[in-house]
């Protein structure tokens, strides 16, 4: 089978690469770009490990054709921070302990931008409900959810002093 | 939740500093296993038999080999022969045979996804192709999954040379129970005729996996000098050396393994997989190999715990005294003899003070992935039947069940768990603690049930080696040989701080590789924070003496003159006007002084003490569909001494949870074939956010006296006590006692039903 050619834009970087037709999003990522933040817990859409934005929208990238790229725009955990400076949900995951093996925490920090970025002022329950398509074995959640509910307050009370 | 809290004279002990490794994990920078790429690497692929008992006649790999692309096949012939020998991993021991066997089947498959062949090609792509080219003719055998099944005297074999240790005389035909173990105290039966309250039942749970949200990966590198390097994820590198060593019949020095990032283990990543096939496929092309699992590969072929069923009989008297147990168990331990009932044994009924007792315990081998370590390993399934029919009894008797159980928990000084006395154990302060939490007396809602158990587990100490040198400028540096799963490396800073008296952020910490440093037992049994923090404090004690006699040559006094505090050399030689050195000033002289100041420590301690946790959970059920909602949960546990308070929390937060999903979702599911039906997390389901409220943490601190700072190991006991926390809540909200997990919708509403 013919190989596909992708133009895409990762992170803000106009990003080429070959890939097969049935190679993954997240194949690519990881494989041709050695963006290896997001990652593999499953490959099938479970566990939210390879969240990622797509044009803006949350996606599983282990459920999006590599070729399905093309012309669009990617956001990953490699981009969430500006340099060096951590974006608040990155800050405040470390702050709250929200991580113990580290391997989920991509997919809820892009998860949780996400959120943030459509809900500033999420209750606990659509906390909770928005992250079900991550899996965190570590954690039992306690921690994550009040990460989250620190940065939303944090990143409110920011916009109300802008 | 950052703010440092120091407490009880501690500058760092019990505080929540940021983890020194926090920043690569939440920027996607940390190295995890699948995420290493060694230079000219190649894609491995393992090829999984469909049946779950068979013969392997024959394996035609031809086809395989011609397909271009494809560099290196291996199967069972490239494995060499080895003599039975037990080995211990950690939490588990098993005979090196099956380790090998569990790597590559040998003659016969024994459970479906056991591997018979692997390949080593240019592209993954290439690697499956050539995995449909392999033939392998099975001759498919009768299988058993079921453990009264494989019990039965025509059940189909396992293993042919398999005759059942520890029982007198030894039995004279193969079966497929590998061990039986017993215990007994008293008479039992003329106890429970006494009784004034006697619970019997039996209790039954599948098979459950681990969860890790990491697939095992590795790569392997093999050099024709014989030289190799493994990168690979896991929770001992140096038992991975040892595995493959000795599964591959080399020398463990010319093995170097790096331990990557780890996405979880608690238990399953204290064993070897895949390392030595990489290997073999590493030696064959010439190439670095990487070999990685998919989920369905993780579920069908790595480690779960076992199932088991249990028959047990409790008795106590009106005032609620504990006066006899009789105690069955079968473990259920997949595919290979493992360590299932031995544990069960010293983990079922030691926590409180029983007049009699009869245990009696069997292993029994079935056609499914073979078992290995999950978080107190085989503990919270006999936990589960115990702290059931307890709760039953104090219905029963009309006492609370906390009450009851304060009436019957070990005391220190109370006989210990495998021999000896208990020490400064917190079991009573944990029950004190429940009982005067808010959450005990608040009031339910409509059908809800409040659940209480208690357990223990005995924890763990044994060999570790820590690093400790100082850089020029008074930093410090930490090396240990235990790899971070949840944050160790904070822990190992924060008591290397404040040992040395010096701020957190001086001090770094490195997991070494297996050459950098010496041996260490792995990151299990909760004993990393325990002993090898006890070898970073020794080498930092270590540090402060050599760094005492330097500042004592400096100023020309005798070394009994000079103190240590606050991170400096104290001159209490009133000639000198207390004077002072700081760790800097020494560091910058050291190599004038003496040459470099670095201390190894080498520990092997065993003066660690059990843990014990009191969790209570409200539960709420759907009569119409039988649906369980944990709306409450409070975990209660003696942490000896909390080094970093939020990992703590962490740890007991992740146990308890876990054990929620196994009490109410998790099971392994065969089909008719003997196929695993649920191999991924569609169907395997782990709790998710949605699924759980808060775990509210009560960290009790009775200081272990044998360690430095009180710590006495955290990570496993949470674990123990959610499966029957939770189906005593829920049999309380459903109105009916069930006594098989998990506790599925189905399974509650036919319970509610059946009860009229
Ligand atoms: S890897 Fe994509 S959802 Fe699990
Ligand atoms: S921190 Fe390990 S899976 Fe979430």
């Amino acid at each position: 089978m013919t190989k596909q050619f992708v133009t895409t834009t990762v992170n803000g970087d106009t990003a080429e690469f070959i890939c097969e037709p049935g190679e993954s999003l997240l194949d690519a990522l990881r494989g041709r770009l050695q963006l290896t933040g997001s990652k593999e817990g499953c490959g099938s859409g479970d566990c939210g490990a390879c969240t990622i934005l797509l044009d803006g929208e949350m996606v599983c990238s282990c459920l999006v054709f590599a070729a399905e790229a093309e012309g669009r725009v990617i956001e990953t955990v490699e981009g969430m921070a500006d340099g060096s400076v951590l974006h608040p949900v990155q800050r405040k995951f470390l702050e709250h302990a929200a991580l113990q093996c580290g391997f989920c925490t991509p997919g809820f920090l892009v998860a949780t931008k996400a959120l943030l970025d459509h809900n500033p002022d999420p209750s606990e329950h659509e906390i909770r409900y928005w992250l079900a398509g991550n899996l965190c074995r570590c954690t039992g959640y306690d921690k994550i959810v009040r990460a989250v509910q620190d940065t939303a307050r944090e990143m409110r009370n920011e916009r109300k002093t802008a | 939740m950052n703010a440092p809290e120091a407490k009880s004279g501690f500058r760092h002990v019990g505080t929540r500093p940021v983890r020194p490794d926090g920043i690569d994990k939440v920027t996607g920078k940390a190295i995890y296993s699948p995420d290493f790429v060694a230079p000219g690497m190649l894609q491995g692929a393992i090829l999984r038999s469909p049946h779950p008992h068979a013969r392997i006649r024959s394996i035609d790999t031809s086809k395989a080999e011609a397909l271009p692309g494809v560099k290196a096949i291996v199967t069972a012939d490239d494995f060499p022969t080895l003599k039975s020998l037990m080995v211990t991993m950690g939490e588990s021991a098993g005979n090196i045979i099956h380790v090998s066997r569990k790597c590559m089947a040998q003659g016969k498959v024994l459970y479906d996804g056991h591997a018979v062949a692997a390949v080593a090609a240019t592209s993954a792509v290439i690697a499956a192709e050539a995995l449909k080219l392999i033939e392998v003719d099975y001759e498919v055998l009768p299988h058993v999954i079921d453990i009264d099944e494989a019990m039965q005297p025509d059940a189909p074999l396992l293993h042919e040379d398999m005759v059942t240790e520890g029982v007198q005389p030894r039995p004279d035909k193969p079966s497929n129970i590998p061990t039986y173990v017993s215990k007994t105290k008293g008479d039992v039966a003329e106890a429970l005729g006494r009784a004034a309250a006697v619970v019997e039942g039996r209790y039954s749970m599948p098979m459950v996996h681990q969860g890790y949200i990491e697939p095992h990966a590795c790569v392997a590198s093999w050099n024709a000098d014989g030289q190799a390097n493994i990168w690979c994820s896991t929770q001992g590198a140096f038992v991975v050396r040892m595995l493959t060593a000795s599964v591959l019949g080399i020398s463990q020095a010319d093995i170097r393994v790096t331990p990557l990032e780890i996405g979880g283990g608690f238990g399953g990543k204290t064993t070897v997989y895949l390392e030595p096939v990489a290997m073999l496929l590493s030696r064959k092309s010439g190439r670095p190999v990487r070999l990685a699992m998919t989920r369905e590969e993780v579920f069908r072929a790595s480690g779960p715990a076992p199932g088991v069923q249990i028959d047990f009989k409790i008795g106590a008297t009106a005032d609620g005294y504990l006066l006899g147990a009789d105690l069955s168990m079968k473990y259920n331990v997949g595919a290979f003899p493992g360590n299932g009932v031995q544990v069960g044994l010293i983990t079922a009924l030691y926590h409180y003070r029983f007049e009699s007792f009869a245990m009696h315990g069997w292993n029994v081998v079935t056609n499914m992935p073979g078992i290995h370590a999950y978080r107190a390993p085989c503990a919270p399934q006999v936990n589960f039947a115990v702290e059931s029919a307890i709760d039953e009894l104090a219905y029963k008797l009309g006492i609370d069940p906390i009450e009851l159980r304060l009436k019957n928990a070990v005391v220190p000084g109370d006989p210990g768990f495998t021999g000896g006395t208990l020490g400064e154990i917190g079991f009573v302060e944990c029950l004190e603690a429940a009982k005067a939490h808010p959450h005990y007396s608040a009031p339910l809602g409509p059908n809800q049930g409040r659940g209480v158990a208690a357990s223990y587990w005995i924890n763990a100490g044994g060999p570790s080696v820590a690093a400790v040198s100082l850089a020029e400028d008074g930093s410090v540096l930490v090396t240990t040989g235990s790899p971070d799963i949840g944050g160790s490396r904070a822990s190992m800073a924060i008591m290397a701080a404040e040992t040395l008296c010096i701020p957190y952020e001086k001090v770094r910490v490195t997991i070494a590789d297996t050459s950098a440093i010496g041996f260490s037992m792995v990151t299990g049994g909760s004993r990393t924070t325990y002993a090898t923090g006890k070898a970073v404090i020794e080498a930092a004690e270590t540090i402060i003496s050599i760094m005492k006699a330097r500042a004592a040559g400096m100023w020309g006094v005798d070394v009994a003159d000079v103190a240590w505090g606050d991170g400096e050399a104290i001159c209490l030689d009133p000639a000198k006007d207390n004077q002072r050195l700081p760790i800097g000033k020494i560091a910058a002289r050291m190599n004038n002084t003496g040459g470099p100041i670095s201390a190894e420590a080498s520990v092997n301690p065993h003066d660690y003490l059990p843990a014990f946790g009191v969790h209570i959970c409200d539960s709420e059920v759907d009569p119409e569909t039988g649906q369980t909602t944990i709306v409450r949960y409070t975990a209660i546990q003696d942490v000896g001494r909390a080094i970093h308070a939020d990992y703590c929390e962490g740890q007991i937060q992740g146990g308890a949870v876990q054990g929620i999903g196994w009490a109410l979702n998790e099971a392994f599911i065969h089909d008719k074939a003997g196929r695993l039906d649920n191999p991924g997390f569609l169907d395997y389901r782990v709790p998710v956010c949605s699924d759980l409220p808060m775990i509210d943490t009560v960290m009790v601190e009775k200081p272990n006296p044998a360690h430095p700072f009180g710590v006495k190991g955290v990570g496993e006991v949470p674990i123990v006590p959610p499966l029957a926390t939770v189906a005593n809540a829920v049999s309380r909200a459903a109105g009916v006692r069930i006594r098989d997990l998990p506790l599925s919708p189905d399974r509650v509403y036919s319970a509610i039903k059946s009860k009229g």
